[in-house]
């Protein structure tokens, strides 16, 4: 698999080109101060070339239908090709977002019933598709809870308490928002320290964003009593729904009794993710949330789909995209959930959970130090290779590496940051136990190669296209976009 | 159980493994009353055929009219080989490279985007893609004010010609911050900024003007004019640039004395299907000395510890999962899979394709405001320049019209009457190089109709 394959721009010929891409010629009239002086540096290649380069280049990715991908808080599980194909029709691909609602009333039909089916999920009293990822779902939410306590005239509000498990996107949020951060510590146990909490709380409390299950891979088991504090206290409750797949069908944000939640549509709705992207982060809130929801929203008068626009929710929050988010991205979990269905989704939360179980059960009997080894796992756990970094010098990182030579894409290293040396491991509930047996050995014989030849893992990976990549040197001396020669 | 591999072996035997009786045992954590056991509100499963039988139905329904709005979405021919190769598992079901070595691909098509969207714009480095235009303008104002630190006001010039969508949006995103967006009025005559009306901001700290270009109304903005003002005056310059006009359009590189210092805009045009407003692909490009300020993803080039050439996510010390609360955004994902579309359509257009595409816009964008600018009551609202939109001004309420043209299967256009109260009755056109001369004659012939019978009436 050593393959080299040149940048585009190296394969490029001057006068050649994909030339059944192109359309006839025609004079365009444009005054010669408006006009560019150059042509663009972009590749001359032939259609063949430029399949064969990005086939090549495929080829040099792991992803979900080559490899197990446990990567930790992602939720790589099977996207089904149907999701696909349904969202690509011709009809739903060539509709302008603009088109009147009466050309788009079947689409609008699909996001209407997505639209409740996320409702009923989440225990919510009102959802919006719009939020493009979740990280735009998140700042949605953040931006909800300041426009509510404006509105009741509580403007001293200017504080989000985050537990120090969280995701990054967290934190990041609540600053973009312009709020200031709290963070608050974990117990040893993984549940968040209610005295923390406690003496975080304050009249400048605006709310709490919460993981649940937190990123450490448990239950917060006293979600209720937590939700009481910040309600008494004056705050609101948001709900990162990054782990959503564990829980769902279960237990449900609504019975928490969060007031804005934010779902991960590419984790738990198996929405492809695309390399990077595309996500959706529809939100979803209780009922003191429900005036300041971002528009568009598909409602339904009598048999008939129109957009709620700004006329209709004049407290929104306003738009967060050009037009009604990833509607492409909403087709697909559409398509997933009626294949499911109201036991399918049940069974997701189930059977991710039962799948994270066996695999941690299964890598504590293989020797390995499992970070919470007193709680049940939710859909995802935590491997605490510190014993390794220190008897053997071989980290976290060296068993990501080697695994990848095993063809097992590697777990989420290095997060959450609290626990030293961790792999947080998320199998999802498509893999067969098969493959999850296959990962355990893969892990184990890691292990022998560390306590025999560590050189060797700590080299790792010998295998793929490229060894390890000096990041140092890519930072250091920049080189982020390919110039012609003499540029 | 759809995708769900278990058989019941299987589940008894990793029931004894963990030790517990029964699935339901996992969840002993959550407290009881919290626990559900059904969902309703959620229909029965559906198998892979019904489920398609029924969507199909729907997408047949909404059918497929002949399209004639732009506004920011944009209908072009979309090559075959675009989404076969986006759609490959390795590409669609792969996610943000984080183990390097494994993603190898991905990197690649990273780099090779940045330094198309680079080349394109005119500027040294481009990050791998955000949302989408909107929240790329937005980011850009957030960014402007980072990357001007001797700016204390934070106040941010936009002209009103700038996509009105795009502009709450930004308003949105960049409130909890403090940024105050000012709002410039345009040339009732040609519908575009007056340079001259900048003279009011003269010796006032502005942190930053955006400048779209083309326009929302698809007119040419003097772009060299306002640059100069702005350089003159210490503001950065945020140019919104449509990535085909720039085929043929100035890059923002290259405005005034000196360009532009951050160029964004809503690269949708490149292989991305209009499918009701998205997955869409904002790109952002920049100068090497605001790098550090730009949001988003960026893929390096570097070598392996065989000295070999590849690739990685660097400076990620601008991110989210480093940086935390003092990030330079929020965002986490990009757009990678439209990206990745974006990178393939252009390497397949090369920049002749891109020119023919961009010169067949004006052509056709030409051809049909003299096919409609003909018609009784129907007249361009502006003069002066402009790239593949028009604004049209009709002599009665630009809503049932464009409603009587739906009927005949024509989507004429976006109605300005909201956005632009201003503008009377008036409407947005687009042609792109996919309408020919006799889908243009059809709009022709069907306004025509709609025009005299709802005079008649």
């Amino acid at each position: 698999m050593k393959q080299v394959e040149p940048l585009i721009f190296e394969l490029s010929r001057s006068g050649r080109g994909a030339t059944a891409q192109h359309p006839p010629a025609a004079a365009a009239e444009i005054p010669g101060k408006f006009r560019r002086r150059r042509r663009p540096a972009l590749p001359e290649v032939s259609e063949l070339q430029v399949v064969r380069h990005y086939t090549r280049l495929s080829q040099m990715n792991y992803s979900i239908d080559t490899q197990f991908y446990p990567l930790g808080s992602c939720t790589m599980k099977y996207n089904p090709r149907a999701c696909n194909s349904l969202a690509m029709l011709p009809e739903f691909l060539g509709r302008h977002p603009l088109a009147p609602v009466s050309t788009g009333q079947g689409f609008m039909a699909c996001m209407f019933e997505l639209q409740e089916m996320l409702k009923a999920v989440t225990g919510m009293a009102g959802v919006s598709l719009t939020p493009m990822a979740g990280a735009q779902g998140e700042f949605t939410g953040v931006a909800m809870i300041r426009a509510y306590h404006r509105a009741r005239g509580d403007l001293a509000r200017n504080e989000i308490i985050v537990p120090d498990a969280a995701h990054g996107t967290n934190p990041a949020t609540a600053t973009m928002c312009g709020m200031k951060i709290r963070e608050i510590a974990s117990q040893p146990d993984g549940d968040v320290d209610l005295a923390a909490l406690d003496a975080a709380l304050s009249p400048a409390t605006a709310g709490i964003m919460l993981t649940n299950p937190c990123t450490l891979g448990v239950f917060e088991r006293r979600i209720t009593q937590i939700a009481r504090k910040v309600h008494d206290a004056g705050g609101l409750l948001y709900y990162d729904g990054a782990n959503l797949n564990a829980i769902l069908g279960k237990v449900r944000p609504g019975e928490m009794e969060f007031d804005a939640i934010h779902m991960n549509l590419h984790k738990t709705f198996s929405t492809p993710h695309g390399g990077g992207g595309p996500g959706s982060g529809a939100v979803g809130v209780g009922p003191r949330l429900l005036p300041y929801l971002p528009v568009p929203i598909v409602g339904r008068d009598g048999g008939h789909y129109r957009w709620l626009d700004e006329r209709d929710l004049p407290d929104s929050i306003g738009r967060l995209s050009a037009f009604m988010g990833n509607a492409g991205v909403l087709l697909r979990a559409y398509v997933y959930m009626r294949i499911l269905g109201a036991e399918g989704m049940r069974r997701v939360g189930e059977y991710s959970t039962l799948n994270a179980n066996y695999l941690m059960a299964r890598l504590r009997e293989a020797g390995f130090d499992a970070a919470y080894p007193s709680r049940r796992a939710s859909h995802e756990f935590i491997i605490t290779l510190k014993r390794q970094a220190r008897e053997l010098d071989v980290n976290a990182m060296d068993f990501a590496k080697r695994l990848l030579d095993y063809g097992y894409h590697a777990p989420t290293t290095y997060f959450p940051l609290l626990v030293p040396e961790c792999l947080l491991i998320e199998p999802t509930e498509t893999e067969t136990r098969e493959e999850l047996d296959g990962f355990v050995e893969a892990l184990a014989a890691i292990q022998r190669e560390a306590e025999t030849d560590a050189p060797m893992v700590k080299g790792a990976p010998h295998t793929l296209p490229v060894r390890r990549l000096d990041d140092v040197r890519a930072a250091k001396q920049l080189d982020v976009a390919w110039k012609p020669a003499g540029a | 159980m759809p995708y769900i591999p278990h058989t019941a072996e299987d589940v008894r035997a990793m029931l004894d493994r963990i030790g517990v009786k029964s699935i339901d045992d996992l969840f002993d954590e959550i407290p009881k009353d919290l626990r559900i056991d059904s969902l309703p509100g959620v229909p029965a499963a559906l198998s892979e055929m019904e489920v398609a039988r029924l969507v199909s139905a729907r997408a047949a329904a909404d059918g497929r009219p002949l399209n004639f709005i732009g506004a920011g979405a944009y209908e072009h021919h979309i090559p075959a080989p675009v989404w076969a190769l986006a759609t490959r598992g390795e590409i669609y079901s792969a996610y943000t490279p984080y183990q390097a070595e494994a993603s190898q691909g991905t990197l690649q098509i990273m780099y090779e985007y940045q330094s198309m969207i680079a080349g394109l714009t005119a500027m040294d480095v481009s990050n791998a893609s955000l949302y989408d235009g909107a929240s790329a303008l937005a980011e850009a104002c957030l960014m402007s004010v980072r990357a001007h630190r001797r700016s204390k006001s934070a106040r941010i010039l936009v002209p009103t010609t700038v996509n009105p969508t795009w502009r709450k949006v930004a308003r949105v995103i960049t409130e909890g911050q403090g940024l105050v967006l000012e709002e410039m009025p345009f040339c009732a005559e040609d519908g575009t900024t007056i340079p001259k009306s900048l003279a009011r901001y003269d010796g006032q700290d502005i942190t930053a003007i955006i400048i779209q270009q083309p326009n929302f109304f698809g007119q040419l903005e003097d772009v060299d004019a306002l640059t100069r003002w702005a350089r003159a005056h210490g503001a950065l310059i945020i140019a919104a640039v449509n990535p085909v006009s720039l085929a043929l359009l100035s890059p923002p590189g290259e405005w005034g004395d000196g360009g532009a210092d951050i160029a964004c805009g809503e690269a949708q045009p490149f292989g991305v299907p209009l499918s009701s407003g998205g997955p869409y692909v904002g790109f952002m490009a920049t100068r090497l000395e605001h790098v550090r300020q730009m949001p988003g993803r960026i893929a390096g080039c570097t070598v392996d510890l065989d000295g070999k050439r590849g690739f990685t996510l660097t400076l990620q010390a601008r991110e989210q999962h480093i940086r935390r609360g003092k990030a330079t955004s929020n965002i986490c994902t990009n757009q990678g899979l439209l990206m990745t579309a974006a990178t393939i359509y252009l390497s397949l257009l090369g920049p002749v394709g891109l020119e023919r595409v961009a010169s067949a816009c004006v052509a056709r964008t030409a051809e049909l405001v003299s096919a409609l600018a003909g018609l009784p009551g129907v007249r361009a609202a502006f003069t002066g320049p402009r790239f593949h939109e028009a604004v049209l001004q009709l002599d009665r309420p630009v809503g049932q019209v464009l409603d009587s043209l739906a009927a005949e299967g024509i989507i004429g256009g976006h109605d300005l009457a909201r956005d632009y109260p201003e503008l009377g009755h008036a409407l947005l056109v687009c042609a792109t190089e996919t309408r020919t001369v006799e889908d243009i004659a059809a709009y022709g012939r069907a306004l025509g109709r709609v025009l005299g019978r709802q005079a008649a009436a």
